[in-house]
């Protein structure tokens, strides 16, 4: 008899075999347990302006120092970290689910159907992903939702295509003609036969999205796109010319930087690796 | 080979009437009143004349799909308008600015080029060593790390460390060469980091798949060195996915662009479009969305014809 596989002993195997993607799984988990806790770590309130210690260097009060209204910069990054993850999820996880679920629907469906979501999602292709991001923020205005709109949008075309490729050779498999023959409805095929076998791709544009979403947030939040003064998001920190803090204050331009790096470089090995799991052809030696 | 092109070609016109209505659509589903907005609005108080003259000036009393075709129209004679902010025509402000941005893409491509093959090739004939490991992690840092930030860190440490102040002219090659370079290669080098990464790793494991194939294990039964066998048969078969990608990642150039002008306060496309979108200047960024949505389009197209023009299998499909 084979030995039953624990979850544990699935996760003992991921980081023996993987190890740059458990590091970047231990990333993401700290970064998440962080976002979780900000009542327990952070010593201050990141909105709290104490115009007594602005521009503090950083010191055993305030261990990233402060920023230009004297808000303690450490804090402001927890905070953060729950926008950065809140966007970051959410935008990528809405954007490929409604992509998969175009994609699925074009491929089984065919005919006029995928002709028009295909001609739909080429035009949407046509921009490039920060460009249509930025194009949409701009309209709606800088808020967090907005931008978690923004960012999804573009998102979908590239998670439809993807899934449609390959829900178009699921299709032809020769259960799926079973089913059908034994009288399936077109629900239950696209629902128990066809969406389970689309998960790798999706799994793995996914992956790829959600850091990519993380750096999108920061760059609309630092072009004045995204969230608004005084939401403690990490591009936003950013923003304001780096000019003007660099002899007085360095510390402001490069802790958010920091935090936005390690996020994203956490998603990116982890995403790195799953694909690598996922796809049979990719793996080493 | 020509039917291909022909048909490709007539693909894009459909598509690119899309992007136009796209583009279109979106400045006009602004919930608020353009008119309303450019004028400012003294807390409500608002002249009705004048805001009845500023919407016959942007032309919105007209019927939306007269909008449309006036401005679709404009848009096939290179008129886009004039801009709401500087009064000039867009065209104008535009070709001012294209010089900067062409001469910053072209360089950072050719830099990341020049990095990231040898760098790929290094990566993935050394697979699964230290080589490999740090190839990969910094390859992966140019993915995580923001551009904009490499931007912000290199101008923090030209100040602090060599009071450095950003210049205030464009200075073209051909006036100067050399005060050009150095306007341009700190901003060339920012978006290049992240440009010559997704090269790099594209080259790493397109040759890591080449290397597998049987026409190279028979050159190595055959005995060849191994410099001779990476570089004359593997090299060649895994240039054209990176090819493709250096023109997908066109579009990342163009983002990179848009925020590493802003960072660098340099005058080019990219930070006209931020300028323009803080303006509120309309027609400007209807033209600009709708021309790098254009560009996006002709590079994909001229990537998909290189793709088919090296393998004829694609062409026939």
């Amino acid at each position: 008899m084979a030995p039953r596989l624990t979850v544990a002993k699935t996760v003992v195997k991921f980081v023996r075999m993987k190890p740059l993607g458990a590091a970047g799984a231990a990333i993401i988990l700290a970064m998440m347990v962080v976002a979780a806790s900000t009542q327990v770590l952070a010593p201050y309130d990141p909105y709290h302006a104490d115009y007594g210690v602005q521009f503090a260097r950083p010191s055993a009060e305030h261990w990233f120092g402060t920023d230009e209204f004297g808000r303690d910069l450490m804090s402001r990054i927890i905070y953060g970290a729950r926008i950065a993850l809140f966007v970051g999820f959410t935008a990528s996880f809405a954007g490929c689910t409604i992509g998969a679920l175009l994609g699925v629907t074009s491929a089984y469906l065919g005919g006029k159907v995928d002709l028009f979501l295909e001609r739909l999602m080429d035009i949407l292709l046509a921009f490039p992903q920060l460009i249509l991001a930025l194009a949409i923020a701009s309209i709606l205005g800088p808020a967090i939702q907005n931008v978690v709109i923004a960012i999804s949008i573009p998102i979908i075309p590239r998670a439809a295509r993807v899934v449609r490729s390959t829900a178009l050779s699921v299709k032809e498999n020769v259960y799926v003609e079973a089913v059908q023959a034994l009288g399936a409805s077109r629900r239950r095929v696209v629902l128990q036969h066809i969406l389970p076998n689309v998960m790798a791709p999706y799994i793995i544009i996914l992956t790829a999205q959600l850091g990519a979403a993380i750096l999108a947030e920061a760059a609309l939040s630092y072009l004045g796109l995204g969230a608004a003064e005084p939401t403690p998001s990490w591009g936003l920190m950013l923003s304001g010319s780096a000019l003007s803090y660099a002899e007085k204050a360095p510390w402001i331009p490069i802790f958010p930087g920091v935090a936005i790096s390690l996020g994203v470089f956490g998603f990116n090995l982890f995403g790195d690796s799953l694909r690598d799991a996922l796809d049979p052809k990719l793996r080493g030696r | 080979m020509r039917i291909y092109i022909a048909k490709r070609l007539l693909l894009i016109v459909p598509t690119l009437l899309g992007a136009a209505t796209l583009v279109f659509l979106i400045m006009r589903v602004i919930p608020g009143d353009v008119a309303l907005l450019i004028i400012g609005g003294d807390a409500g108080h608002v002249d009705p004349r004048q805001l009845a003259a500023m919407r016959e000036r942007l032309g919105l009393d007209q019927p939306l799909l007269v909008q449309f075709g006036t401005w679709l129209w404009g848009v096939l004679r290179f008129d886009f308008g004039t801009s709401l902010w500087t009064g000039q025509p867009v065209v104008e402000e535009l070709l001012i600015r294209l010089p900067l941005s062409l001469e910053l893409a072209v360089l950072a491509t050719l830099v990341s080029v020049v990095i990231a093959i040898p760098l790929g090739m290094l990566a993935a004939v050394r697979q699964d060593t230290w080589v490999d490991y740090v190839i990969r992690v910094v390859s992966i840092g140019g993915l995580a790390i923001p551009g904009f930030w490499v931007g912000i860190l290199c101008i923090l440490g030209l100040v602090i460390f060599f009071g450095w102040g950003p210049p205030l002219e464009f200075t073209p090659p051909w006036v100067d060469p050399w005060a050009n370079l150095s306007q341009l290669i700190w901003p060339v080098l920012t978006v290049g980091y992240r440009y010559s990464a997704v090269t790099t790793r594209m080259t790493r494991s397109t040759l890591l798949e080449v290397m597998r194939e049987d026409y190279i294990r028979t050159a190595w039964a055959k005995g060849l060195a191994e410099r001779a066998i990476v570089i004359r048969h593997a090299l060649k078969n895994s240039m054209l996915p990176v090819i493709t990608l250096i023109g997908t990642e066109f579009a990342f150039l163009i983002g990179g662009l848009v925020v590493t002008e802003t960072v660098f306060t340099l005058n080019g496309v990219g930070r006209f479009v931020v300028d323009a979108v803080a303006h509120r200047d309309y027609p400007v960024v209807q033209a600009l969305i709708f021309l790098i949505a254009f560009s996006f389009v002709i590079v994909n197209l001229l990537v998909d014809l290189t793709y088919a023009w090296f393998d004829p299998r694609i062409r026939y499909r």
